[in-house]
């Protein structure tokens, strides 16, 4: 038991303390240190700039440590926070997003008319609970990272004050996660009850040899699944997705429905394959049928939605389901399966939440499916992305979205889960079908009176184009993305 | 990288060089593709005299997934058909389209990209690939520059052949799963062995999963219904590419992966796949016979004419295979030169209704000529191309059962019905006033697209010589395989050897 703050327990903690540093001076410098409002206005986004390279060189350095020692985690705080392939992968998957979503935000809230520089302080400050979500391996320090997390979003989510759309999805999403977030500590507390303690490492050999139906352990196990189920958004608790992502200003859609479930798919890997692997007979009938369910009502239920957020959201739900699959067939593949399914649903979801935020403009708000109409006579460059985002989404070749369908389907059918992938495959079909909604409405569709220019920046110009580039990339060339998945496997 | 491997990337080359061009410069945009497209025409040809033809690449090695293409006598004339009709069907846009031109030559190239590689692949999660990358240009190019219902057409189009195919999917990573291996080939060969044996049960679920797949695309009754909206809504130059080459996608399916790969479950399902290719032979033909649309008319006649290659196919014989792959050639040449003459008659008339014509013969005396011969070659008229390709599909189904070829046989009586009788409505009678007016004769453009594709029907027509070997070389060798691990012997002529080594030699 070492009692003092170490050298490796600062290198370890060393991306989180840069994010919530910076998380901090930004609050700081937005509400005192910069009095002039004008000079604030610019100001303030910048630092989100040296919070990310730092972040990013802090990363670099413990992913090279990792590399050139040939170790396979680096363990700190007694344990508490562990680096490993794994969490370096979706802290990179964090960071990534965090830079984009920062990149478009400027312009979009000076449109809101809800420009404030707290925004960029709670980005940062949400992605070091994400950093606590892929790195704990400690209950506690998990549950903490999860709040800072969560707390941060609900502030984001509701961030259009004038906006009664924006209040309500606010208010939905905090009174149903603080619900959640409640079942998971129970579990949690079950956790420590059986095993008297909150290290993963101590509960897992204190579950070894436990009967699998053993009664407290699957009171455990239920309880802490509906608070990861619904963090991911999977159904039947996904109530909330669709109307905190149609509420929350676009960049935080985008970030919530990307960053925010990497980083809960990151935390349910942990405790399904720690402490609940021994639980595997009970839990694995539960979540296959969670998995149906999720992708019968995320697929269905987005075929008549009007509104692209709402469209996507539902979609994003079913993605959910598709990962869950990856977790029952719970071989290496499917692991890995998750990984790239986590890395390419970030760049394809976050470019068609990217196109969604140029379409809002002074007064136009853009977000219906009929305003893409003639999208690809106007701005044929946003429309062609577009469609390299909807086609990645709906899982077509050669785009990325296919390459992580394809691996989820390959782990079932290794598994022996026959069903479940036919299910699987069937279901992209339905999914192609209002993602070309979409598709349908900016191509094949008479273009709209609406002439004004789109919100374009080179940031975001930038953005849309990186997104829409790697999800070419990953898709035609993915060796290099499948390598990095594969450092990312949790043993 | 072989010469194939290159060559089978040229389209996407033409397609990223089109996207480079201003889109305000049309004119240069329809000779960039045009040239673009003979070239590739070109280079196509020299695949017949080019060796090595064959190219196997790793492409992600952490999936075992690889760039292996190859051409054999199945292929290589399906492959230098689509490269021929590419730039035909951009001749005949030259005026039919005249907005969004860009993307539409952009989209037509794509589409070439898509299907030349199908018909190239030798390992399964590449010909997944490419099957996907030929729909979306084609859903493009029917729902953006189609005609009223083009939407609804589009929709339907890509829903059907996409919700087929995701089973396809399943059943290709399954058959992963016990090969260990995309690479079909080497999944042959342990099928061959013995080192690779699926249950019954596998077979039968694995091929219709397969099956239908390719049966949506062909299209076999009953799922073709989507295939009249496409074509009717469809530009020319789409109805051209989907009757000519789209439709050979799924019977070049069947004979390439279905049956090899699944012999047993072929043969124990042959009957009543060869019943429903019968009944869409005579189904299509009954039903071409009382349209009213000139377009739809045609596009029913392509059922009927499918109908032989599948029945051509489950007959399981040297005569039947050879039959079906000559009469996909056939139906790509000449439904594809019908599809072109209806589109010339749409674009002087705006109208697809067989009842606004009448007597276009006497102001249009060569578009007559020309749409007669390609009509008395769709209807099988001896030394016309379809003659060749019904007689042996015929003769085989004979061999196989004798009732089959019966009934099939009536397609053809049926089928000069409906297109003698189209033809006379059309081209005789009296000649209405506007008819008159409107009906120029063929222009230079208009020969020039044409000429190729009526050279062709009385080419293999008269020289079938040309063509068959290299397609009976390759089908003879699926035919082995489809009786390795059958527990019959199937009766197949014996090929003489010298005859035979002189042809596989040619197809070499």
């Amino acid at each position: 038991m070492n009692l003092f703050y170490t050298a490796t327990d600062h290198f370890v903690l060393s991306p989180a303390i840069q994010l919530a540093f910076w998380g901090c001076a930004i609050l700081l410098l937005d509400t005192w240190l910069i009095p002039d409002p004008r000079k604030r206005r610019w100001l303030v986004p910048i630092f989100v700039l040296p919070a990310i390279v730092l972040t990013a060189i802090a990363l670099g350095k413990q992913h090279a440590y990792l590399v050139s020692e040939g170790a396979r985690e680096i363990s700190a705080f007694n344990g508490a926070l562990t680096v490993d392939g794994f969490a370096l992968f979706f802290n990179w998957v964090f960071l990534i997003s965090t830079l984009i979503v920062s990149i478009v935000s400027y312009r979009y809230l000076e449109i809101e008319g809800e420009h404030h520089g707290e925004y960029y302080g709670l980005i940062l400050l949400a992605n070091c609970g994400m950093f606590f979500l892929a790195t704990g391996t400690d209950l506690v320090t998990l549950f903490v990272g999860l709040e800072l997390m969560a707390l941060c979003f609900y502030v984001m989510v509701g961030f259009l004050r004038g906006e009664r759309r924006s209040n309500e999805a606010a208010l939905k999403y905090l009174i149903l996660g603080a619900f959640s977030s409640a079942l998971l500590v129970y579990g949690f507390s079950l956790f420590y009850g059986m095993a008297g303690a909150t290290k993963l490492s101590v509960i897992v050999k204190a579950m070894q040899g436990r009967d699998p139906w053993d009664p407290v352990l699957f009171l455990a196990m239920a309880t802490t699944s509906v608070g990861l189920l619904f963090k991911i958004s999977a159904a039947p608790f996904h109530m909330w997705a669709p109307d905190a992502y149609e509420g929350a200003p676009t960049t935080t859609t985008a970030y919530l429905s990307v960053a925010s479930k990497a980083a809960s798919i990151a935390f349910l890997l942990r405790i399904f394959l720690g402490p609940l692997d021994v639980a595997r007979p009970a839990w694995e009938p539960l979540l296959a049928g969670v998995a149906i369910l999720t992708m019968t009502v995320g697929n269905f239920a987005a075929i008549t939605q009007t509104n692209v957020k709402r469209l996507l959201a539902y979609s994003s739900i079913s993605h959910a389901g598709y990962m869950l699959l990856g977790l029952i067939a719970g071989n290496d593949t499917g692991l890995k399966g998750i990984a790239v399914y986590v890395l390419v649903y970030t760049f394809m979801n976050l470019g068609a939440f990217l196109v969604v935020i140029a379409l809002r403009r002074q007064n136009i708000i853009g977000e219906d499916v009929a305003d893409l109409a003639g999208l690809a006579k106007r701005h044929p460059g946003y429309a062609l992305l577009m469609l390299v985002f909807l086609l990645s989404l709906a899982g077509i070749p050669p785009t990325a979205g296919f390459l992580g369908k394809y691996y989820i389907f390959l782990s079932l059918v290794e598994t022996g889960h026959y069903v479940l992938a036919v299910i699987g495959t069937l279901y992209v079909a339905v999914a192609i079908y209002y993602y070309f909604r979409i598709v349908r409405s900016m191509y094949l569709d008479e273009a709209a009176a609406d002439t004004a220019p789109l919100a374009s920046t080179v940031g975001l110009r930038f953005a849309v184009g990186v997104s829409g580039l790697l999800t070419l990339c990953i898709g035609i060339y993915p060796e290099p993305f499948l390598r990095l998945a594969h450092t990312s496997l949790l043993k | 990288m072989s010469f194939l491997g290159w060559f089978l990337l040229t389209p996407l080359a033409a397609f990223l060089l089109l996207l480079l061009l201003p889109r305000e410069q049309e004119k240069t945009i329809r000779v960039a593709a045009l040239a673009l497209s003979l070239a590739i025409f070109g280079l196509s040809l020299g695949l017949l005299a080019g060796e090595p033809r064959e190219t196997d690449l790793a492409w992600i090695p952490e999936l075992n997934i690889r760039y292996h293409v190859a051409v054999d006598g199945l292929s290589i004339w399906l492959i230098l058909l689509t490269t021929l009709l590419t730039p035909i069907s951009i001749l005949i846009s030259w005026k039919y389209i005249d907005r969004r031109v860009k993307e539409f030559h952009a989209f037509l190239l794509l589409l070439e990209f898509g299907v030349l590689g199908v018909f190239a692949a030798m390992d399964l999660f590449l010909f997944y690939v490419y099957w996907e990358v030929g729909l979306v240009p084609m859903y493009f190019l029917i729902g953006i520059w189609g005609h009223d219902r083009r939407i609804y057409a589009a929709v339907k189009f890509f829903l059907y052949t996409m919700a087929a195919s995701v089973l396809m999917l399943a059943s290709i990573i399954y058959v992963y799963q016990r090969a260990g291996t995309f690479d079909y080939p080497a999944i042959l060969a342990m099928l061959a062995s013995g080192k690779l044996t699926f249950t019954s049960l596998e077979q039968t679920l694995l091929f219709l999963a397969f099956f239908v797949a390719f049966a949506v695309k062909v299209p076999l009754f009953p799922l073709h219904t989507w295939l009249p909206d496409a074509h009717v809504e469809a530009p020319t130059a789409g109805s051209v590419m989907l009757a000519s080459v789209l439709l050979k996608l799924g019977t070049y399916g069947i004979l390439r992966f279905c049956l090899p790969m699944f012999p047993t479950a072929a043969r124990e399902n042959a009957g009543w796949i060869a019943v429903l290719a019968i009944v869409g032979i005579v189904y299509g033909a009954l039903v071409a016979m009382v349209q009213p649309n000139v377009k739809k008319l045609v596009a029913y006649s392509s059922v009927s004419h499918l109908g032989f290659v599948i029945l051509g196919i489950f007959s399981f014989n040297q005569q039947g295979f050879d039959g079906a792959v000559y009469q996909m050639l056939n139906h790509g040449v000449s439904t594809g030169a019908l599809f072109m003459l209806v589109g010339y008659l749409y674009e002087r008339r705006h109208s697809l209704e067989i009842q606004d014509y009448g007597g276009v013969s006497t102001p249009a005396p060569w578009l007559s000529t020309v749409f007669l011969i390609t009509t008395l070659a769709s209807i099988g008229l001896p030394t016309l191309n379809n003659f060749v390709g019904e007689f042996l599909v015929l003769q085989g189904a004979a061999q196989a059962d004798f009732r089959w070829a019966v009934f099939a046989a009536t397609g053809v009586i049926l089928s000069a019905c409906y297109m003698l009788w189209m033809y006379q409505r059309t081209f005789y009678g009296e000649t209405p006033e506007k008819v008159t007016h409107q009906m120029t004769d063929l222009n230079g453009r208009e020969w020039a697209a044409i000429l190729p594709l009526l050279a062709l029907m009385v080419w293999m027509g008269t020289a079938a010589e040309t063509f068959l070997p290299r397609i009976s070389a390759a089908n003879r060798l699926i035919l082995q395989q489809t009786t390795v691990n059958v527990p019959f012997n199937v009766q197949t002529p014996a090929p003489r050897p010298d005859v035979a080594a002189k042809e596989i030699a040619d197809a070499r």
